[in-house]
């Protein structure tokens, strides 16, 4: 732990985070009421500024004092007096809102020495929760836009391209091609006009790293898209998002428009030849236009159906000319390896993956949120020691990697390579980076159910294989979690996903039955539990489960039959309490609501518990306070 | 097939809003998209009668307005309840137990999800992720986060609506 370090008289700037985690959580009322109370104490050197996301969503709202980077944890409106008075005016921090190590329980004052955030790399996000987003001068302050200059000072469009391929980036919304190589082949193609196009339409359930990327240092994107753009000859560049992230969509356009301000976009950017113009296009709500022939349709104003490649886009993309697609953490990494050079990048990560990787962490994990980490860490590494482990004691059971195409890895690929290649080889992939941890507690054939009821609504309906193979396999799903599957189901699962696999021209379909044959492949058990024994083995799907009321711990207390939503659980005071199993729809409120120390209801799955029918008296002595377990 | 919603606005009315909508744009195909949301901010929904003019004003097929229009989840064929409530069916939120929120939610308001209270209050939508999973299961009514839901925080967050009725 580092020692405290003296605080200076009044010159501090006090950041809270204004991600979306944090607003929930009222971070632009604390905001304000700190402003507010800064004001009225007369501290005229402390300033109050927001930054984007932190990634350390769990721990929200959060605010961090510079420049010593003393950080505080779960803030709310009522700590802004004592921050204020202790803190900004006295120089005593407040330390019951530091961080708290859940293993050691020690209070830990500088965010530098938090595990969550020492053990990261940060590149793609070195700026987020350090800067205003929406002040392009602090960006330029932490050297933004230096690249974009050297770049068109002194780089010819080789230039560029060479140090991009020797620092071996490999596109990170999930194909893993190398960037460099891309834009090569853009360059060479023949045309009069090129586009750029930056691919923002993060639609993985379950991430939100482009999102963040955007909201925290939307700065960042453009500068690497500009520099692209140059590298490839292109004068028209598009950022395509999701209309569902309005924050990311106007911290964008207010960097556009600062940028242009600053002469680094528009006409003959810092003097030299080289024009260029960014449009905002919005996504209307459709997964499928994250594949760059969809998404180049959406912007042409079309329905986003995938066309097949060949052609592809670096010599016929949008309007038939040659366009580059690069996602949003590509290019965000592009003016650190223009800064630092190839070497420096290519010399992290592992030999075919390079650099580093964001992922969205998120599910059963105790440190839910924005992690960045080199290429080749172990997944134990990144779920125990940076995620904390699994909440509550549970076991753990699966990690998604990926979004829906990915796959589910059991325990055995913990100490797996996180990389291109591995992940692959185990079924799954690297996918765009969402990361979501199941515990025991998740029922593994409803998780593919989930993933194929996701990826089956957002079919576009070209394909055969896609469209009506995604709709059987969600069918016979369906089927087994109702507890009605047949012994043949998982050989016909097996043989569709792979025919749909096959068949499908675009990677949705192509990849939508990673998620079922990864489950079939390592918990068919679970699978096999389902069909031949009718049993949920993680008590969740609705019809193989049932709730007791247990006649020898119930004490008659009522609250169960007080919050049941569907008032099927009859009893009376002092009388045991019993569920009528026919009319119950298995939500488990009464289980949630059935007080600790009775503990008298159970959830089970493949077996009935032998109670009363009719409520009857309450035998069970009141259990003493000791001899609760 | 998706039908169009009966409603009682006039060609003038759309019209008349529209002129204003079709002043910033110039009439290219690939202004379709951003139409449609645009046209849709305006009405809370897409008009059949405003699509027609859409089609003319691109000199397009109305029907390639319709298939455009049915192939994005965002835009709607139906008026909009006053409030949009946004479920999240995420992958964080699914495993943390949206869809015990998700039934509640609909008990509560007594309609499913895609549907309109009678009384053009709430619509009640599901969303793939809203990318806020640290704090799942999310729901958003308007601009509003809300976060780590429970079927019990639901009347919570109707509020007074619950109470009312």
């Amino acid at each position: 732990m580092t020692e405290a370090k003296p605080v200076k008289d009044n010159q501090h700037t006090i950041y809270i985070c204004q991600g979306t985690g944090c607003v929930s959580g009222k971070s632009l009322e604390i905001t304000e009421a700190l402003s507010r109370a800064v004001a009225e104490t007369g501290l005229s050197g402390v300033k109050v500024d927001f930054t984007g996301c932190h990634g350390f969503c769990e721990q929200g709202p959060l605010a961090i004092v510079e420049p010593e980077g003393i950080f505080y944890t779960h803030v709310t409106i009522a700590d802004v007096p004592e921050i204020v008075a202790s803190h900004l005016r006295d120089g005593k921090p407040v330390e019951r809102l530091f961080y708290k190590d859940p293993v050691t329980s020690q209070a830990i004052m500088y965010h530098n020495d938090i595990k969550f955030y020492s053990m990261q790399q940060r590149i793609i996000l070195r700026n987020i929760g350090h800067i205003n987003p929406e002040r392009i001068e602090d960006y330029i302050a932490v050297g933004g836009y230096k690249s974009l200059r050297k770049v068109l000072k002194g780089m010819t469009q080789e230039q560029v391209i060479d140090e991009l391929k020797r620092s071996g980036l490999r596109g990170r919304g999930g194909a893993g091609f190398s960037t460099g190589t891309k834009w090569e082949f853009c360059r060479n193609a023949k045309g009069d006009q090129k586009y750029m196009i930056c691919n923002a339409d993060e639609g993985d359930p379950g991430a939100f790293m482009d999102r963040s990327t955007m909201e925290g240092d939307p700065c960042t994107v453009l500068e690497g898209m500009t520099i692209a753009a140059y590298a490839i000859g292109a004068s028209e560049g598009y950022i395509y998002i999701r209309a569902e992230y309005p924050l990311a969509v106007k911290r964008v356009r207010l960097a556009l428009k600062q940028a242009e301000g600053k002469g680094f976009l528009g006409k003959n950017i810092l003097g030299s030849n080289f024009s260029l113009n960014i449009h905002v296009k919005e996504g209307a709500g459709a997964f499928v236009c994250g594949e760059e022939t969809a998404l180049m349709a959406s912007i042409e104003g079309k329905r986003g159906m995938p066309r097949s490649r060949p052609p592809f886009p670096a010599t016929s993309g949008l309007w038939g000319k040659p366009t580059t697609i690069n996602n949003v953490k590509s290019l965000a990494t592009v003016p650190v390896i223009i800064a630092k050079g190839a070497d420096w990048y290519a010399g992290i990560g592992t030999e075919k993956s390079k650099g580093t990787c964001v992922f969205a962490l998120t599910g059963k994990i105790a440190n839910s949120g924005l992690i960045e980490v080199p290429m080749g860490i172990k997944l134990r590494k990144i779920i125990y020691e940076i995620g904390g482990g699994i909440p509550g004691g549970k076991k753990f059971k699966a990690v998604q990697t990926g979004g829906p195409s990915g796959g589910c890895l059991p325990e055995n690929y913990l100490d797996q390579s996180v990389d291109y290649e591995s992940l692959t080889a185990a079924g799954s992939m690297m996918g765009s980076g969402g990361m979501v941890v199941m515990d025991e507690e998740t029922c593994m054939v409803d998780v593919a159910r989930y993933f194929l009821s996701f990826t089956q609504a957002e079919s576009c309906g070209k394909c055969v294989p896609c469209r009506v193979g995604t709709k059987q396999m969600l069918d016979i799903l369906e089927r087994i979690c109702r507890g009605e599957g047949r012994p043949e189901d998982t050989d016909l699962l097996q043989k569709l996903g792979e025919q749909i696999k096959a068949g499908s021209l675009c990677a949705l379909g192509q990849t939508a039955p990673n998620p079922v044959l990864t489950t079939l492949r390592y918990f068919r058990d679970e699978y096999k539990a389902h069909i031949e024994e009718k049993r949920c083995p993680a008590k969740v799907c609705p019809k193989l489960i049932s709730f007791y009321i247990l006649p020898d711990k119930c004490q008659g207390c009522g609250i169960c039959a007080r919050e049941c939503p569907t008032q099927v659980i009859v009893g009376g005071k002092r009388m045991v309490h019993v569920i009528n199993q026919d009319k119950c729809v298995k939500c488990g409120t009464c289980l949630d609501a059935c007080p600790a120390r009775f503990s008298a209801i159970v959830k089970v799955s493949g077996e009935t518990v032998d109670v009363p029918s009719e409520p009857t008296p309450v035998k069970a002595e009141k259990p003493k306070a000791s001899a609760t377990a | 097939m998706v039908t169009l919603a009966k409603d009682n606005l006039t060609k003038a009315d759309v019209q008349d809003k529209l002129k204003e909508i079709f002043s910033h744009y110039t009439g290219d195909r690939q202004e379709l998209i951003p139409l449609l949301q645009e046209t849709q901010e305006k009405f809370r929904y897409l008009p059949a009668a405003a699509m027609r003019e859409i089609a003319r004003f691109l000199h397009i097929p109305e029907s390639t307005v319709y298939g455009v229009s049915t192939f994005y989840a965002q835009f709607k064929l139906t008026p909009l309840g006053k409030r949009i409530i946004r479920m999240c069916r995420g992958t964080a939120c699914h495993v943390r137990g949206a869809s015990k929120v998700l039934a509640e939610m609909e008990k509560q308001l007594g309609i499913k999800a895609g549907e309109t209270t009678e009384d053009m209050e709430y619509t009640l939508e599901t969303i793939a992720c809203i990318g806020a999973c640290a704090l799942a299961p999310t729901m958003t009514i308007e601009n509003e986060t809300y976060g780590k839901m429970t079927p019990k925080k639901v009347a919570e967050v109707l509020g007074d609506r619950s109470k009312a009725s």
